[in-house]
């Protein structure tokens, strides 16, 4: 109990901190809201009547209060730009970066872990090192450049799957999956080779403990000793790496979702940032605060049913 | 055929070899700097139900030899030649599927540091139903008891509870009893104990030893006892073979070994021992220098720059395994302990200040044996 009672108080501070400095941080980018409502060809004088409209010549730390205080009260407020509820907005796009991101991170974890357990079985062997060359590969290539080449191969020439849409999971799980399928796979790629290599060098090093020796001597299969001996005390960073990824993704997938027409949460919050339409980017920020500190509470839970010894640990806390 | 065919029957066995015979065992590990003679030409032959000491310092080789018979070493940088025979059939060639079948059920060993030889995230229970599954077929329930059984035939206390905790849960001492347990699981023919207490308290060394030596007696099991101390394999083992370098300098039946050792390091690992009969405070002896560099070893004898024996001989001819006249005893020295030819060699030495190799010799050094 006392563990999740010091989480939410991590949770409570995380955001007081991240969204206070993101407010903070869009009052020092030159230009304001005004600028973007008013738009070219408007007067000086309009544009003062809309920066008292918006009060954007009180102080940060009121402004901040204020918003605090409605976002308490669940109000996220209107987005300055396009006047469209911001709670409704979010709801609309955290599905779709919710299933971008666990849609790629099952792919690269789906791909990553037979290929580092074959690799590091046969550490230095030619599947380990054909694999970790290419796994690099992906790794330098940038998002911008994988999803137009992925496109071309799979939607432009093979027609697999398609380049652009969405359809939502519950109306069509399938066709759901196949619009998704590039993005993810894009997204995927640049994660595996890192997910590789982890693994990979963690079970090589579990390999060499006694306890594995100790299997072998008692006639253990090799395949049964990987999997069920070497496998779970192995995937400590890799749960780690993962889910700090996750947690980056959730806001950082803009790239992908632009190339792709997504409508996710990253490309709102950019656009915010971009028009200074602090409302909707305060919001974004609070998602993405949020989605992290929960991340990497599951990422804890997770390690206790890894390896008894935590669990054993936090019982006695 | 299947592997069970080739290994588990009787086929190639013959019932009245002895249980181990090795003959000539070398293994080598290629590294960088060079190739290491980790065991270089080993030969012993254990029947059943006997015990053998295999004693040495670090770096001797002796923890390699067991591995290396036991054919659990990497196959990678590693040259193994020579015979292993079990039961007549030479298990040296087999490969790891056909050894499968040995491991654990006929062969098997514990460990040296229990803190590290179980699995930190599988329960203690899982750890021992496994070979009872994969080597005996026996089904859930048949599996839980005997694992229960197991656990309190090496004195593990409330064994039903045992079976759902993990390994940190439990205290070295009683982690070792766990690892000997699941090595007994399956009832082995050959037990494999390296270095079995090195890593426990003193209070516990002897219950292990102990519990060792009644589990063998009981099952009529063969086990081979590897350690650095004497103290340990004294009147528990059938045999000993002191190792030095890779190699055996010294085997013979335990008492004998005790009273009418010939290689100097035999006599220098004695004198090493601490003795109830001696006053507080008496100063042990140690043996001068290191192991020698087992990628260069020294020409001539592997000892001789230690050896307060040494003689310009020593250190250009290699002594051969020499019999010492009672049965079972043989020695690799040209100037042994209890001989004229050894006594002639250290007063030589003692007249002279030092060996031929350098150690220096007083007469207080010579006559305190």
């Amino acid at each position: 109990m006392a563990f999740i009672w010091r989480k939410l108080l991590q949770l409570v501070i995380v955001l007081l901190c991240v969204t206070f400095f993101s407010f903070f941080m869009l009052t020092l980018l030159p230009g304001n809201l005004a600028d973007t409502l008013c738009g070219i060809g408007c007067t000086q004088e309009q544009r003062d009547q809309k920066v008292e409209e918006l009060r954007l010549n009180d102080p940060v730390y009121i402004r901040y209060a204020d918003w605090l205080g409605n976002v308490a009260r669940g109000d996220f407020g209107r987005s300055g730009r396009t006047q469209q509820d911001i709670s409704e907005a979010l709801t609309e796009r955290i599905p779709v970066t919710a299933e971008l991101v666990i849609y790629s991170q099952l792919l690269a974890l789906g791909i990553a872990i037979p290929i580092a357990v074959v690799a590091a079985r046969r550490a230095g062997g030619v599947f380990d090192r054909v694999s970790t060359t290419t796994a690099f590969g992906f790794l330098a290539a940038p998002p911008f450049v994988v999803a137009p080449v992925l496109v071309l191969i799979f939607a432009v020439n093979l027609k697999w799957f398609p380049a652009t849409g969405y359809t939502p999971f519950l109306e069509n799980p399938l066709d759901n999956l196949r619009t998704f399928f590039l993005p993810a796979l894009t997204l995927a790629l640049a994660e595996m080779a890192v997910y590789m290599r982890l693994l990979r060098t963690d079970l090589i090093s579990t390999l060499q403990e006694d306890y594995i020796t100790m299997a072998k001597a008692k006639g253990i299969p090799p395949k049964r000793i990987l999997w069920k001996h070497a496998f779970r005390p192995s995937t400590f960073s890799l749960v780690t790496v993962a889910g700090l990824n996750m947690g980056r993704l959730i806001g950082g997938a803009f790239v992908v979702e632009v190339i792709f027409s997504l409508n996710g949460l990253g490309k709102y919050i950019v656009d915010g940032i971009l028009g200074r339409d602090y409302l909707a980017v305060q919001a974004g920020v609070v998602v993405v605060a949020f989605a992290y500190v929960l991340i990497n509470f599951g990422v804890d839970l997770l390690y206790a049913v890894l390896d008894p010894r935590i669990r054993h640990a936090r019982a006695l806390a | 055929m299947s592997r069970k065919d080739l290994t588990g029957s009787a086929a190639g066995r013959d019932p009245n070899a002895p249980l181990l015979d090795v003959r000539d065992i070398k293994t080598h590990f290629r590294t960088e700097r060079g190739t290491v003679r980790a065991v270089d030409g080993v030969s012993f032959t254990l029947q059943r139900g006997r015990t053998l000491g295999v004693v040495g310092e670090s770096g001797s080789g002796k923890s390699v030899l067991s591995k290396s018979i036991m054919g659990l070493l990497p196959r990678r940088n590693v040259l193994r030649e020579g015979q292993v025979l079990y039961e007549g059939l030479d298990v040296s060639v087999l490969d790891e599927n056909q050894m499968r079948n040995i491991w654990g059920a006929e062969m098997s060993m514990v460990f040296q540091d229990p803190m590290t030889s179980l699995n930190p995230v599988m329960k203690i229970g899982k750890q021992i139903k496994e070979s009872l599954y994969l080597h005996l077929n026996m089904s859930k329930d048949d599996a839980h008891d005997t694992a229960v059984a197991l656990l309190s035939s090496v004195n593990i206390p409330e064994p039903e509870q045992r079976l759902e905790e993990y390994p940190h849960q439990l205290s070295g001492g009683m982690r070792q009893r766990v690892v000997i347990a699941i090595a007994l699981a399956c009832g082995p023919k050959l037990l494999f104990a390296d270095e079995p207490t090195t890593a426990l308290d003193v209070t516990v060394q002897a219950q292990i030893l102990n519990l060792l030596q009644q589990q063998q007696h009981e099952r009529h099991m063969a086990m081979i006892l590897v350690t650095h101390d004497l103290g340990v394999v004294a009147g528990r083992t059938d045999d000993i073979a002191v190792m030095y370098a890779g190699r055996v300098v010294e085997t013979a039946p335990t008492a004998t070994l005790f009273t009418a050792m010939r290689h100097p390091y035999t006599e220098a690992l004695m004198a090493s021992i601490p003795k109830l009969t001696d006053p507080s405070h008496t100063r042990l002896e140690a043996i001068g220098g290191r192991p020698p560099d087992l990628i260069n070893p020294p020409a001539g004898c592997k000892f001789a720059p230690r050896c307060k024996y040494a003689q310009d001989r020593c250190l250009q001819e290699d002594p051969p395994l020499m019999d010492a006249g009672e049965p079972g005893h043989s020695f690799r020295c040209f100037y042994p302990v209890g001989t004229d030819a050894g006594a002639q060699a250290l007063a030589n030495n003692a007249a002279a200040g030092r060996s031929a190799s350098g150690v220096p010799v007083t007469l207080a050094a010579s006559g305190s044996h």
